[in-house]
């Protein structure tokens, strides 16, 4: 009996070796015999790989050099950029703390706001619905419609803001929204949440419009009692993946806030109040052309997103069926 | 022979049936989807339905559309208002005496720089057809590949779709230079056009759209004797219209919006955000033409929305995360 056993492990081991092989084997079969997949994939793979993949994978190697596009091959430093980055670089210490500060208004906030909104529009009359998804997400679709509001938070009396709360009688003189270092990070923030209402939003809003309408009556004879017990009990379990969907989108935009502060406050902004990591890369990168510092600013960055993705997914994951 | 013949018509005309019923069966699914999706108001069995409800949501809504249709109101009112009143003190939430000079004045400014704006305007188009038509293209044939083949590899590239997803050109744009650079694409209209075409958005909206699809009915074809091409074009891509209007929307917002400033540097090659840049670059005195120039970019993406709308809807109820 126990010889048999022993056989059959002997057996067992030998098949496990073979099928190491054979796996490579069936592998480099299964390869050939669906060719034409690789074929048709290749177009959008190549495109994919070189614009996205390889940039993304360069910026660990490129980070540790001094690089500057004019002198080759670039010197290779070490570490040096990175121990620079956290122990040196004063304003990027500061540009880390204004990032975080965007992502939690602009992150949850509103992440929030957009499933709330979502959530009110889904109760109205379907030409109320389109009517009120078109409004919302315009702003995020009207490219750089954003210098608007220089004209509302303009420093002078032509300002909008400012002539309104002088009309209203709550200021006497004008203030300085984009240049004051007490204002001018709340006014990009908000300007932030105008643009935020994206794909995940609508994700969101098709997510509430596909649930199964049976589900709620059920819910009704099973004794929900009122609209809350709805949403905790019926409509958020089962949009998981949709709410998955719109946490990546929050996390792309959030974190890489940029633009918008670098043309409404200026460059650079006063105090460096909305210096945020990709401003910081981008003065490494576009102004002095220091690519290996601004890569490994890039890297830092992939590395926060990736973490970030991978806690939100822990947490959602309870949601997915 | 005991065995009873089987005309090979037969078989095929069996095929043809369970072909017919397939796609019988997607479309009324579709058909319920749909219906499910227009009927907004529930029916009455709902809690806490009320038409009271209804109004103060409605009212909230409306107050908060107001703060997110403001700026673009003020944009359109400015881009009317002729120059003396843009200097009115306090600034009036409309124009006493609307003009078309701004928009005049944009294209004269636009006309006097280097090259005529015009080339700049057919930059623009020709970047975004260029870009939009190869994405689409690739993207389909992609998605159909990593939705429904089984092939090594196939779920190592699906996930990189969804983890590339996190970066989108904002992030990698340095590094696409420096990629760029390399191949020597700088100051060409590849530099404009190809980082578009490789962004996931669109393919992963494609996959997760066709993987709507019935396994049955690419089966049947596969029966039939057709190859994965004439499957993915002839069968798959007509039965995901709606994804395929969205990506080209989608799409065409993001190349009629880019400016690829640091990718070019020749006056005959920028597309029309770069130009507006440069003009809004003289400050305070052409606000008018700004205003003026940011609603003429704003039209064409949301002309586009506003006619493709409920496919919009019906992809993004599948644009869901699993994992």
């Amino acid at each position: 009996m126990a010889e048999q056993i022993q056989k059959k492990e002997i057996l067992l081991r030998s098949e496990q070796k073979h099928t190491f092989k054979e796996n490579l084997q069936y592998t480099l079969h299964e390869m050939k015999r669906n060719q034409t997949c690789y074929y048709m994939l290749a177009p959008f793979m190549i495109f994919f790989i070189i614009f996205t993949v390889i940039p993304v994978c360069m910026s660990l190697p490129i980070g540790f050099t001094d690089f500057d596009m004019a002198h080759f091959p670039p010197k290779f430093v070490g570490l040096q950029n990175f121990y620079a980055m956290f122990l040196e670089d004063d304003v990027f210490i500061g540009s880390i703390r204004t990032t975080l500060i965007f992502a939690i208004f602009t992150g949850p906030l509103s992440y929030a706001m957009s499933f709330l909104l979502a959530w009110l529009i889904n109760e109205l009359h379907p030409i109320l619905k389109t009517a009120f998804t078109l409004i919302f997400y315009a702003p995020s679709m009207a490219g750089n419609i954003y210098f608007v509001w220089q004209l509302i938070f303009s420093g002078d009396s032509y300002g909008y803001l400012n002539a309104f709360l002088q009309s209203m009688g709550i200021t006497t003189g004008a203030i300085q929204w984009l240049t004051d270092a007490n204002y001018v990070l709340s006014c990009v923030i908000v300007v932030q949440l105008w643009v935020s209402m994206g794909a995940g939003f609508l994700a969101l809003r098709a997510g509430f419009q596909s649930i199964d309408k049976s589900m709620y009556e059920a819910g009704a004879i099973e004794g929900i009692k009122n609209r809350t017990q709805e949403l905790i009990y019926i409509t958020i379990p089962s949009m998981g993946p949709q709410l998955m969907f719109a946490a990546v989108m929050q996390i792309v935009s959030s974190f890489t806030v940029d633009i918008v502060g670098r043309s409404l406050a200026g460059f650079p902004s006063t105090d460096y109040k909305v210096h945020t990591i990709m401003t910081h890369a981008f003065d490494y990168g576009w102004v002095r052309y220091e690519m290996g510092y601004a890569s490994a600013i890039c890297f830092v960055l992939f590395l926060a997103m990736l973490l970030c993705n991978k806690l939100i997914s822990k947490v959602l994951g309870k949601y997915m069926n | 022979m005991a065995k009873k013949e089987v005309k090979p018509s037969q078989i095929a005309a069996q095929i043809e049936a369970e072909n017919a019923a397939a796609l019988e069966a997607l479309r009324k699914r579709r058909e319920k989807e749909h219906r499910k999706m227009e009927r907004s108001k529930g029916s009455n069995k709902r809690v806490g339905k009320s038409w009271v409800n209804d109004i103060w949501i409605f009212l909230l809504l409306t107050v908060l559309g107001l703060f997110m249709i403001a700026p673009i109101y003020i944009a359109v009112i400015t881009s009317l208002k002729p120059v003396q009143e843009i200097f009115i003190m306090p600034p009036r939430l409309y124009a006493i005496d609307p003009t078309a000079d701004n928009f005049k004045d944009l294209f004269q400014v636009a006309n006097n720089s280097w090259v005529p704006f015009s080339r700049n305007v057919l930059n623009s188009i020709f970047v975004t057809i260029a870009a939009t038509l190869l994405h689409v293209v690739f993207a389909c044939m992609a998605a159909f590949i990593l939705a429904k083949c089984k092939f090594p590899g196939v779920k190592l590239i699906n996930k990189m779709v969804v983890i590339a997803l996190l970066f989108n050109s904002t992030v990698t744009y340095i590094m696409q230079y420096i990629v760029m650079a390399q191949l020597g694409m700088i100051n060409t209209y590849s530099a404009l056009i190809f980082p578009l075409v490789a962004t996931s958005m669109g393919l992963y909206l494609m996959i997760q759209s066709v993987g709507q699809i019935p396994d049955a009915m690419i089966e049947a074809a596969k029966v039939d004797g057709a190859g994965l091409m004439r499957i993915c074009w002839g069968i798959v891509m007509p039965n995901s219209k709606p994804a395929i209007m969205t990506i080209i929307i989608f799409q065409f917002q993001a190349a009629w919006n880019s400016t690829g400033g640091n990718l070019v540097y020749d006056e005959a090659l920028k597309t029309i955000p770069t130009v507006v840049q440069q003009i809004a670059a003289a400050g305070i005195a052409r606000q008018g033409a700004i205003a003026a120039s940011a609603v003429v970019l704003m039209i064409p993406p949301l002309a586009i929305f506003i006619a493709a709308q409920s496919n919009v809807m019906e992809t993004m109820a599948h644009a869901g995360m699993k994992d």
